[in-house]
């Protein structure tokens, strides 16, 4: 069988398989499904420095193979992570890693430095791209010197592997990638939601609460791997990709553009199951086509 | 404890052009889960174009002994309407049980109880009613609907316990909506309800006005039906929560809906 592993700065992940950050909770909601221990890695929903209630109900509409959400990163904080949640999920045996967004450059850092000592947390995702929140999120990821500022700020503080979440909704993606490679990133993940709106003709309002939300499912995933090509060309950090993987043939698409890795999103929503079918594949596929090791296929196009 | 599989549809029953009742059997003659609580609901793929999440449907009856499952159906859009033109002998692929489901347990269930539906509403209600008249309970219902041929399943009810019926243009029963039924100037402790949005504030309010406990079912919009995506939630005395988890039934005082 072939060698599956592949390593995101320090992580030595088993497989390339991760799961997204808002579409798996804390991992535990799908361990009735899958053995969460096969997976790469699994990241936990978007972390803030304090309590966050999210966006009014309705969050969320079906559009044509895909959705909008407009969670707004709810969630209960950063210390109520740690002492309550990581306490319970620590020991599955897969790589944890926490997704950290934030209004303020001293959020992000702060959040950061609390989950640094965590022993069983090896590398955060710094998000930079939630379309969903007022202040903060996308904002930082939209230009080349929001990006890199957040960025350098949270690497002088956290010394373990660095993971900054793209935005797709910029001119150059490739540009942006650049600049937190610069500033000490070890790897980038893309791509977070694309900004995208929905209305209800009959009621004439937005289906969503905030009008705007992020679009993900198989819509996107054209865009996603045109994407993940054109930075895993621009930069030598490896590349997560992400954006409507539905199955394995769609995460060894995304490997083939260029990620060394691939998260399973929305995905998650429609077969709970879907993390293991992909692994599967993927072993299957690599027997198929005479692949010894997974990491000889990323960026062969 | 949760499970994703496919269901073999073993008998399909049309009400009329807007419902039926779809009844299930594990494909793979596995047994259903065996905690399925009134209340509860599945998630069933639809693999039609334009649809791609799943959709959420309550539980309208279990039958342990024939390893049976019904769920009502009404067509609200492509979803349903796929759904609803599966034959008997296709499967379809389901994630249950989920949510929480209603009290059928305790002092409570000692009083008098009305459970109230209206349209699809009165889905959960069936297998709601048998688990409390086999807690020892006697369970009452208040249906409502448009007109005589929108009523679903009376008869069925009707072998559970007492039946009051209302209908918007009195074809049966009082003439009126739900809340107007005479019933409900009676004496009673404890109040189930199901059904549009609107009615169940309506019969909140006047749980609320006369000191009856009540519990409601929402139906959210609803992505994974996990507790994942934090997409259906209701705004709580305890701030946003998950339908899907911390629901679909809610006691009417842990909502702002006053």
């Amino acid at each position: 069988m072939a060698n599956l592993a592949v390593k995101i700065g320090a992580l030595d992940l088993k497989n390339p398989v991760l799961t997204a950050s808002g579409t798996f909770g804390y991992g535990e909601e799908f361990a009735p499904f899958i053995d969460l221990g096969r997976l790469g890695g699994y990241i936990i929903k978007g972390t803030t420095l304090n309590h966050r209630e999210g966006n009014p109900y309705p969050r969320m509409v079906e559009t044509p193979s895909g959705m909008l959400n407009a969670v707004g990163l709810q969630n209960k904080g950063v210390d109520y992570f740690i002492e309550n949640i990581y306490p319970r999920i620590r020991n599955i045996r897969s790589e944890l890693i926490v997704n950290v967004s934030g209004a303020k450059i001293e959020d992000y850092v702060e959040t950061a430095r609390r989950l640094a000592p965590l022993d069983d947390v090896g590398a955060i995702e710094v998000n930079i791209s939630c379309p969903n929140v007022k202040e903060g999120g996308m904002a930082f990821g939209t230009t080349t010197t929001g990006a890199a500022e957040v960025t350098k700020a949270i690497r002088d503080v956290y010394p373990k592997t660095l993971i900054v979440k793209l935005s797709p909704n910029v001119t150059s993606i490739a540009d942006i990638a650049k600049a937190v490679e610069a500033e000490g990133a070890d790897s980038v993940s893309l791509i977070n939601t694309i900004m995208g709106m929905s209305i209800d003709i009959e009621r004439r309002r937005p289906h969503l609460s905030t009008i705007t939300g992020g679009l993900s499912g198989p819509a996107v995933r054209p865009v996603a791997v045109r994407m993940v090509w054109q930075v895993a060309k621009a930069v030598n950090i490896p590349v997560i990709g992400l954006g409507g993987i539905m199955n394995g043939r769609d995460a060894i698409e995304f490997m083939l553009a260029g990620a060394n890795a691939v998260e399973i999103g929305t995905a998650n929503f429609i077969d709970p199951a879907v993390t293991m079918k992909v692994i599967d594949f993927i072993e299957d596929y690599c027997d198929r086509h005479g692949v010894n090791d997974i990491n000889e296929i990323v960026g062969c196009i | 404890m949760k499970q994703v599989k496919d269901f073999r549809i073993i008998e399909t029953r049309h009400y009329n052009n807007m419902y039926s009742r779809l009844r299930l059997r594990p494909a793979d003659s596995s047994e259903l889960p065996e905690d399925i609580r009134p209340g509860q609901f599945v998630q069933v793929a639809v693999e039609t174009p334009g649809v791609f999440l799943r959709r959420p449907i309550s539980i309208n009856d279990v039958d342990y002994s024939a390893n049976t499952i019904d769920i009502l159906v009404r067509k609200a859009g492509k979803g349903t309407e796929a759904l609803l033109s599966m034959k008997e002998n296709d499967t379809v692929n389901i994630l249950l049980p989920l949510g929480n489901g209603f009290t059928t347990e305790g002092d409570v269930i000692c009083g008098r109880l009305l459970l109230i539906g209206g349209g699809v509403g009165v889905a959960p209600l069936l297998y709601l009613g048998r688990a409390l008249k086999d807690n020892g309970a006697k369970p009452e219902f208040l249906l409502g609907a448009r007109s005589k041929g929108d009523l679903l399943q009376v008869a069925e009810f009707e072998k559970i316990g007492h039946v009051h019926l209302s209908t918007e243009d009195g074809s049966v029963g009082e003439k009126g909506f739900v809340t107007t039924n005479s019933v409900l100037d009676e004496k009673i402790d404890m109040i189930y309800c199901c059904g549009p949005s609107p009615m169940m504030k309506a019969v909140a309010s006047i749980a609320l006005k006369k000191g009856i406990r009540c519990e409601v079912s929402l139906e959210n919009m609803m992505a994974c039906g996990l507790g994942a995506c934090l997409c259906c939630v209701e705004d709580t005395v305890k701030g946003n929560v998950c339908v899907c988890t911390e629901g679909p039934v809610f006691n009417i005082e842990m909502l702002n809906w006053k």
